[in-house]
């Protein structure tokens, strides 16, 4: 996951770009001051996985050290992380002789782990002409052909038109699902599932020619063919509209 | 141009086996060399109803797995010049098929003999999955009642989008519907679904109605398979099948109900 921002001045181009990144790094956490342990601790793992301890960029994470631990001897420990591959970019520490240790051999020090940490970003919102129109990463337009289906979908089935409509010219079997973000057609006799606005889409509507159907359904609302079953207009050719969040059975 | 129909069902008990014992005899009766592969591994029953059981020495799995060959697992009918079985394996299950070793066999069928009838096993896992795959046309038997309609529905749509048609984006399967077990009384009185609920839902194109009969039970215990019996009523509906299936035009004697019903109290009780 990649977040960019430009920071140009107006009148020379920029010599630089300052991204934001995340990055996956291996951070070591020390539970116990006790620095000849760690190095023989540390060797069995580099015996475990050899490929893995070479010049890897690790974070110290001193801030779980209980505060009776004593100062730590922060050069000795990262003369044995080098030792073993590891290559010390910055400390994360709370206890204040830590921090102070870091900042006398020019350290990163970042804040404790549970901190999240907040975009630092050094960006002056300037107002600027814009050089070129950026190729703005611009919506796509979502709107996809009317997916449309000939045979008869089968019971155990299930079709789904993403970001568009669905037609089916034959019958759907008891068992078989439509499923659309907009609307959807069936001319055959309609004994499945259908789901229109699936995504939310409240204006999508269901219309059949013959409306027998297990389930209707638009953006979540539903009815049960025992409650379908009821409507005097079950078995006749219908739409299925959502006003509220009441499905609306009309004639066709 | 050797041709391979599976028959299936989805649901058990609905005759299979029957059919595919019936059909097949019907084609060789007709002068076509036929075979019938048993693909209901671990539950056979085809030789049974073929009255061949005593004679199985090497079955199907054997010859996928390479243990013999197809001429010595090949039982020939004791009735007809034309007729072969292949039979299922009693001791493995299964997935004791596996798709190379089924399509090495059929493929191989295929030189030798006009017709493969595919016996389906129940169900729509991997020995259901097998039968139908390499097949040209399926007959989908289903009994006049909703959950056979569905499990038939739902093994349509199987046959439409998981053969090997139709991952090839071949020419699809052809599908013939074979209603069994029909008792016109009861759709009467409508405790059975009709010929008309039926073919509404599948959609698919109607090649026979067999009656419920007596003869069928009669025939299976006996180990002849019931197409032979020409004096009775599920029989000659299956000669009727297989003349339809070869492309007659028999008159629909079967299809409307109230002849189907007339037809059935004529020959009905024997």
């Amino acid at each position: 996951m990649q977040t960019m921002s430009l920071n140009q001045t107006p009148d020379t181009a920029s010599v630089f770009q300052l991204k934001g990144s995340m990055l996956a790094i291996t951070v070591l956490e020390l539970a116990r001051n006790d620095l000849e342990a760690l190095d023989r601790q540390l060797a069995a793992k580099v015996a475990q996985a050899p490929n893995f301890f070479s010049n890897t960029p690790l974070v110290l994470a001193l801030d779980k050290l209980p505060a009776s631990e004593g100062a730590i001897d922060l050069p000795g420990l990262m003369r044995i992380c080098r030792h073993h591959g590891l290559r010390t970019l910055a400390i994360r520490a709370n206890r204040i002789e830590d921090i102070a240790a870091a900042i006398a051999i020019d350290l990163p020090v970042l804040p404790p782990s549970g901190a999240r940490e907040r975009p630092l970003e050094p960006e002056p919102e300037v107002k600027q002409p814009e050089p070129a129109p950026a190729p703005a990463p611009a919506v796509e337009p979502q709107v996809r052909p009317t997916r449309i289906i000939t045979a008869p979908v089968r019971g155990g089935q299930q079709i789904y038109a993403q970001g568009g409509d669905l037609v089916v010219t034959g019958s759907v079997s008891p068992g078989a699902e439509l499923l659309a973000d907009g609307n959807i057609h069936v001319y055959g006799a309609m004994r499945g599932r259908a789901l229109a606005g699936i995504k939310g889409n409240t204006k999508a509507r269901i219309f059949c020619q013959q409306m027998t159907a297990e389930m209707v359904s638009i953006a979540g609302q539903y009815k049960v063919c025992e409650d379908l079953r009821r409507d005097p207009l079950w078995g006749s050719g219908v739409q299925v509209s959502l006003s509220g969040d009441v499905l609306n059975i009309t004639r066709l | 141009m050797a041709k391979i129909l599976v028959v299936t069902s989805g649901k058990g008990g609905v005759g299979k086996t029957t059919t595919s014992a019936a059909i097949g005899t019907g084609l060789a009766l007709r002068g076509h060399k036929t075979v019938i592969v048993d693909f209901d591994v671990g539950l056979r029953n085809l030789d049974l109803i073929m009255g061949c059981e005593r004679r199985v020495v090497y079955d199907f799995v054997n010859v996928v797995n390479g243990e013999a060959n197809l001429q010595q697992a090949l039982i020939k009918d004791k009735r007809l010049e034309n007729l072969y079985v292949l039979a299922a394996s009693q001791t493995r299950d299964k997935d004791a098929l596996t798709q190379e070793g089924v399509e090495k066999v059929l493929m191989e069928l295929k030189k030798d003999f006009e017709y493969v009838i595919c016996d389906s096993p129940a169900g729509i896992e991997k020995g259901a999955h097998l039968a139908m795959y390499f097949a040209d046309e399926a007959i989908v038997v289903t009994n006049p009642e909703v959950s056979s309609v569905r499990d038939s529905d739902r093994m349509l749509g199987i046959l439409s989008s998981k053969s090997r048609r139709s991952e090839n984006g071949e020419e699809p399967i052809k599908e013939h519907l074979l209603i069994t077990r029909y008792h016109p009384e009861r759709v009467e009185k409508g405790e059975m679904l009709s010929i008309d609920d039926v073919t509404d839902i599948l959609a698919i194109k109607l090649k026979g109605v067999i009656p419920e009969s007596q003869a069928v039970l009669k025939a299976s215990n006996q180990g002849i398979p019931v197409i032979l019996d020409d004096q009775s009523d599920a029989g000659q509906a299956y000669s009727d099948t297989v003349d339809r299936l070869l492309g007659k035009e028999k008159p629909l004697r079967f299809i409307e109900v109230p002849k189907q019903g007339f037809f059935a109290r004529l020959f009905g009780g024997k």
